[in-house]
């Protein structure tokens, strides 16, 4: 029996009866993360991996939430469910099922690096062997490979450094939850002043909260000193752009972080001076690797380049199909 | 080519101008003058020949990236252009090259050309092996003879100008010819386009930069205010033909066209008639397809451009002659800083007694006469009027700063046309639908209703009846769209798409352009029968119900007019 269905309210599992990650209102539902097009409002029961709850908390407000500790496991009508670190944000979970002697995983969003490299704001990808990997596939094509994060990081940090010597603020747009927090951790705090966007901050403080080492950061509307803003590191959500909330800073480089910076045509298209390539999905070697890790004979394909990660897995030997989602529609990446 | 690489990366990350000539002089500041040369050469436009066909360099990269050609071609599709493919899908590399760009193109790749194509296959799968994605996205471009970057030439030749403290003019005139397909720039080129003035002197059939003219957007109505008097402008018609310059000196003549390209092997009769110009001319004028005294259609003399070799049959089916309307040079001396009308006359004087011909100046008592005059444009042959002012200097390139030359184009042909396939464009355009496939009915329908039933068909994927009314395509275009637009209409053609044929999809039609087109021809190799030059997109027309697009009729009538 397939242990995980495609149903219109989501992902289904008939012998435990409950969803992951349901974009309609359902009785039980298994949050991976706590992305919008993941963890959305009106469920009855939440199950989440422990980390996530601040976030979740923070944004779907009274919820009845059942925090799960890393690999601890419950029992639900007979299915043994269990969460497994998949780096992509804070409290992100691989959802583990067990039952009838099969085991299944379904990977929500996960990030992993060709280039070796993990996501240190949060617990890093942990393969779980399986017979049947549910798999995202943002990045599925073979052009799609980070670079290590040590030299994408140089890379904004040169840039920060050379519009502070310029006098300009230096205004880096990426996701508030999740990419922006990588930002912070992986940029070289001494370089000037850090400023956030309102839309940041609170995410800051679960990250904190959690015990993430982030460095010291201030809301950016609070901040009225010219000197200042000049050698100021900005970090505020893609919404910004071309936005009034940008005139504060006067003359400024603006930026954008995410994985789809890899290709001229996108970063043109984005229309900012710099694009800086720094996803938290896996790369398309992070995602073989991912896969070969489970051990799995059989994938199922969600969101992304689904057909192209399909045949290709097919030809590689493994029984392939994939599932219809909406995950991934306003995904930030 | 790390420097050149990094210099690339700045060109194409900004869009200002300012902060695009900062990035080339700091690379003229500490550029080897052999890398300069070269980068010089790329930047103005400067392309050899290509060294490895397209075909090969895809198999290989698909190849060393372990992938089958099918998903190579996927990750085509997503990125919309070849280079770039390349440079992402292949590993990370194995060691770093030093190499600095001249090296690169000497004792690389121009070598490369003619090699046996297993030698070139190792050759590049070791190359590729000692560059990062950036620099392996120049290696192919320059291999495969694609490479563009966001610069005009006249930025370049500011930069340079600026680096080495010349006049812009005359490091512009210096590099006439510099990014010729032969040429091979080295350090003395380099040296000879930034010697200080007076000094680097001119190759003996070095011509001026062209004066280039801007299109006239003054409302009719305005042209009294705008423009002055019409006594104040020489009027010419506008020729269709190849923009090119004849320079006669020292008993020589080489003809070049706007492209800087040295043309004059392919125009012997052109030679032939300039035999007779004094020695110190330039003339500036238009090759024109030519038969038994006057115009030609263009596609007479695209078809003689396209040929290798020029037979006999192909000089006496498809003669040109060169239509001359400014004088740079006489008697050695340049002209060019003289007012358009003084140039005028000295051209006519020198032409005297020559068998080449001059463009005739048009009369008109005023812009409403001229306009009437205008409309003689298409029976003869010709795009519109260009306005020259009579006190106009010959500048350099696309300036108004010494004077001003305007194309009066004749309104486009038009038709309103239904939006039927798309495909992704490349580049900037990747991955957004910007490049479009048109039909008309090939009949007037009856009403709404019986359009409708059409386009239900197509959504059954029908095919339609011999006979029956239908959408027949005749015409593909790309742009005249903004970048908002190309947005809303990519959105409509992700809802509505019926099919996907590889990069293709067939859409359910329920957009309306007005589609315009500088000329129309019949042609066999269209399903419509009809083929037609330049289209463009003039404006979405979302008033206009499906069943009131064009038809085939309209085309069929225009045939009449142009």
């Amino acid at each position: 029996m397939d242990l995980v269905v495609q149903r219109p309210e989501g992902l289904y599992c008939p012998p435990g009866d409950f969803w992951i990650d349901p974009w309609r209102p359902v009785d039980r539902a298994v949050i991976t993360h706590a992305h919008a097009d993941h963890a959305r409002r009106g469920h009855g029961h939440y199950l989440a991996a422990a980390p996530a709850e601040g976030v979740l908390r923070e944004r779907l407000g009274e919820i009845t939430l059942q925090p799960l500790a890393y690999g601890e496991a419950v029992e639900h009508r007979g299915v043994r469910i269990s969460l497994h670190p998949a780096g992509h944000v804070l409290g992100s979970a691989q959802v583990r099922i067990e039952h009838g002697g099969q085991v299944w995983v379904a990977s929500g969003d996960y990030f992993v690096s060709g280039a070796g490299d993990d996501n240190r704001t949060c617990a890093p990808f942990e393969p779980v062997r399986c017979d049947c990997f549910i798999t995202e596939s943002t990045f599925g094509l073979p052009i799609y490979r980070w670079r290590p994060q040590r030299e994408v990081f140089a890379d904004i940090d040169a840039w920060w450094r050379a519009n502070a010597a310029a006098g300009r603020a230096s205004v880096l747009m990426g996701y508030s939850f999740g990419k922006a927090q990588r930002i912070l951790a992986g940029v070289d705090a001494s370089i000037g002043p850090i400023l956030v966007h309102g839309a940041v901050e609170p995410l800051n403080e679960a990250y904190r909260a959690a015990g993430v080492a982030l460095p010291a950061t201030r809301l950016a509307t609070e901040v009225k000193d010219r000197a200042v803003l000049a050698r100021a590191l900005v970090v505020a959500p893609p919404a910004v752009a071309g936005s009034a909330w940008l005139k504060r800073f006067g003359e400024m480089s603006d930026a954008f972080a995410s994985g789809w910076m890899q290709l001229r045509g996108a970063r043109r298209r984005q229309g900012v001076d710099r694009g800086f390539v720094l996803s938290d999905h896996a790369d398309w070697p992070g995602l073989q690797r991912a896969i070969a890790a489970t051990g799995a004979s059989r994938v199922i394909v969600t969101h992304g380049y689904e057909a192209v990660m399909v045949r290709w897995l097919a030809e590689q030997g493994l029984q392939a199909g994939s599932f219809s989602t909406e995950y991934g529609d306003e995904e930030p990446a | 080519m790390k420097r050149f690489a990094s210099l690339f990366a700045e060109l194409d990350a900004s869009t200002a101008t300012h902060s695009k000539l900062a990035a080339l002089q700091r690379y003229y500041a500490e550029a080897p003058a052999a890398d300069a040369a070269w980068a010089t050469y790329f930047l103005a436009g400067g392309k050899p020949r290509q060294t490895v066909p397209t075909a090969a360099l895809r198999a290989l990269a698909a190849q060393r990236a372990g992938i089958a050609e099918w998903l190579f071609e996927e990750c085509y599709q997503a990125v919309g252009d070849l280079a770039e493919t390349i440079a992402h899908v292949l590993p990370a590399p194995a060691r770093r090259s030093e190499l600095g760009l001249a090296q690169w193109v000497q004792e690389r790749l121009l070598p490369l050309r003619g090699a046996e194509p297993a030698t070139q296959a190792a050759q590049l799968l070791a190359w590729w092996d000692e560059l990062d994605a950036p620099e392996r996205f120049l290696l192919v471009k320059l291999i495969g003879g694609g490479f563009r970057v966001g610069v005009s030439k006249l930025l370049v030749q500011r930069a340079l100008a600026a680096h080495a403290g010349l006049d812009a003019k005359l490091v512009a005139q210096r590099m006439m010819g510099y990014t010729d397909a032969q040429a091979r720039p080295d350090e003395a080129a380099f040296a000879a386009l930034i010697a200080p003035a007076g000094e680097g002197r001119m190759a003996q059939g070095q011509p001026y930069p062209f004066f280039l003219a801007h299109a006239l957007d003054v409302p009719r109505e305005d042209f009294d205010a705008r423009l002055g008097s019409p006594a104040d402008w020489l009027v010419e018609w506008k020729y269709d033909g190849i923009r090119a310059q004849i320079v006669r000196r020292e008993g020589a003549c080489w003809i070049w066209s706007r492209g800087e390209e040295l043309v004059t092997e392919r125009f012997p009769e052109i030679v032939e008639a300039a035999q007779s110009l004094p020695d110190g001319s330039v003339l500036d004028g238009e090759i024109v397809a030519w038969k038994d005294g006057a115009l030609a259609p263009f596609q007479r003399l695209q078809h003689r451009i396209g040929r290798k070799s020029l037979t006999k049959k192909i000089l006496a089916d498809a003669p040109v002659a060169f239509i001359a309307y400014d004088l740079l040079e006489a008697h050695g001396e340049d002209l060019r800083e003289r007012p358009q009308h003084e140039r005028r006359s000295l051209l006519e004087a020198v032409l005297q007694g020559t068998p080449l011909q001059f463009s005739p100046q048009v009369a008109g008592e005023s812009w409403d006469a001229l306009a009437t005059a205008r409309e003689q444009s298409r029976e003869r042959r010709v795009e519109g009027f260009m306005l020259k002012h009579r006190d106009a200097r010959y500048g350099s390139g696309r300036t108004k700063a010494d004077g001003t030359w305007w194309k009066w184009k004749i309104e486009p042909l038009s038709v309103d046309a239904v939006l039927v396939y798309a495909q992704a464009g490349h580049g900037r355009r990747a991955s957004v639908y910007t490049d479009y496939t048109f039909a008309v009915w090939s009949r007037a329908p009856r009403d709404a209703a019986e359009a409708q039933a059409v386009l239900d068909a197509i959504e059954r994927r029908e095919p339609a009846q011999p006979g029956a009314l239908q959408l027949v395509t005749f015409a593909k275009a790309y742009s005249g769209l903004s970048d908002a637009e190309f947005r809303e209409v990519d959105r409509v053609i992700r809802q509505t798409t019926i099919e996907k044929f590889g990069p293709v999809r067939s859409v359910r039609p329920s957009l309306v352009f007005e589609l315009g087109f500088e000329g129309i021809a019949r042609s066999p190799r269209h399903k419509s029968g009809i083929a037609v030059r330049f289209p463009r997109m003039l404006r979405i027309r979302a008033d206009k119900p499906l069943h009131e697009a064009d038809t085939l009729q309209t085309l069929e009538a225009l045939l009449g007019v142009a």
